[in-house]
C-alpha cells in the first residue's frame, strides 16, 4: 500500500520516540493495543504545574500508519492542557496523515491511548 | 439455517474432535461433489454448490481456534469487537511490546533459535488462553470477549514469527 508523504515522514523519522518514568506523579501512561492487527502503542505524557504537556514520549510497534500516528499526536500534545488533549479526535488524525480507510483504526489506536494516558494521570493526581 | 457445528454434527462447544471434523467435512463436501449432479436440475446444482461453499466456510472457522470461540460467542450474541476495543490489561500489552522487542533483536542477530522459543512461548500462552475460553464460553461468556481479543493477538505474534523465521531461513 502506498503511504502518504506525511506518513512516510513521521514513519522515518519518527517524533519523541522513548519513555518517561511512569512512576513520576507528573507522568500520565496510556497503553492500548489493536486485536485486529497486532499493534500495541504505549503513550506518555508529562504535565507542568499549570496543568499544560509539557513532554510527551510514544513507543509503538505496528505498522507504519500507527507509528505515524503516534509520533504526530505527541507533537500535538506539547503545549495543551488535557482537556484540549481530551478533544483530539481520530478523524483529525486520519485527514492530517492522509490515512486510507483500512488504516483508520492506526488513528483510532492514537486517539485511545491519549484517553489511556489521560486517565492514567488523572487518577494519579486524584482529580 | 443450520449453524455450523449442527453442519458437522459437532456439539456446539469450543473443545471439538477435529478429526470428527475433518471426517464430517470431507463426507459433505463429497455429497455436494459437482460430478454427482451433472445430470440434476439447475436448482439441485445451485443448492449442492451453495452447500459447498457454507462447508467451506464453517470448516474454516471451526477448525481454527479462535475463530471457532468468535463464532461461539458470535451465536450467544456477544460481539468481540477486534476492531475497535482497544482496552486490554496493561501487563498483557507490555509482553506483547517484550516480545516485539525479542523479534526485532533477533531479526538484527539473524537468530532462529530464539525465534523458535518465542514460537514455543506462543504456543504456550494460545493452550492456556484457549483453556480459559473453553470454560469462559460456558461460565461467563461475556469474558470470553476479551480472552478472543487477547488469543487474536497471540495468533498475529506467532504469525508475525513464522514470517520473520521464513525470511531468515530464506
Amino acid at each position: 500500500m502506498a503511504y502518504s508523504d506525511k506518513v512516510l515522514d513521521h514513519y522515518e523519522n519518527p517524533r519523541n520516540v522513548g519513555s518517561l518514568d511512569k512512576n513520576d506523579p507528573t507522568v500520565g501512561t496510556g497503553m492500548v493495543g489493536a486485536p485486529a492487527c497486532g499493534d500495541v502503542m504505549k503513550l506518555q505524557i508529562k504535565v507542568n504545574d499549570a496543568g499544560v504537556i509539557e513532554d510527551a514520549k510514544f513507543k509503538t510497534y505496528g505498522c507504519g500508519s500507527a507509528i505515524a500516528s503516534s509520533s504526530l499526536v505527541t507533537e500535538w500534545l506539547k503545549g495543551k492542557t488535557l482537556d484540549q488533549a481530551q478533544e483530539i479526535k481520530n478523524s483529525a488524525i486520519a485527514e492530517e496523515l492522509a490515512l486510507p480507510p483500512v488504516k483508520i483504526h492506526c488513528s483510532v489506536l492514537a486517539e485511545d491511548a491519549i484517553k489511556s494516558a489521560i486517565a492514567d494521570l488523572r487518577a494519579k493526581q486524584g482529580k | 439455517m443450520q449453524n455450523y457445528f449442527e453442519l458437522f454434527q459437532l456439539p456446539q462447544q469450543f473443545t471439538i474432535d477435529t478429526a470428527v471434523l475433518d471426517t464430517n467435512y470431507r463426507k459433505l463436501l463429497a455429497e455436494v461433489h459437482p460430478d454427482r449432479f451433472v445430470n440434476a436440475s439447475a436448482a439441485e446444482k445451485m443448492h449442492s454448490m451453495r452447500t459447498a461453499t457454507l462447508a467451506n466456510e464453517a470448516y474454516q472457522t471451526l477448525k481454527q481456534p479462535t475463530a471457532r470461540a468468535r463464532y461461539l460467542l458470535q451465536l450467544a450474541g456477544i460481539a468481540t469487537d477486534e476492531e475497535n476495543n482497544t482496552a486490554m490489561p496493561a501487563d498483557f500489552l507490555m509482553a506483547q511490546m517484550e516480545w516485539r522487542e525479542a523479534m526485532d533483536d533477533a531479526r538484527f542477530a539473524r537468530n532462529v533459535a530464539a525465534l523458535d522459543n518465542l514460537l514455543q512461548d506462543m504456543r504456550q500462552q494460545a493452550r492456556q488462553l484457549q483453556q480459559q475460553v473453553a470454560a469462559e464460553i460456558t461460565r461467563a461468556p461475556a469474558e470470553a470477549a476479551l480472552t478472543v481479543r487477547k488469543l487474536r493477538f497471540i495468533d498475529k505474534v506467532s504469525e508475525d514469527v513464522n514470517q520473520l523465521i521464513a525470511q531468515l531461513e530464506d
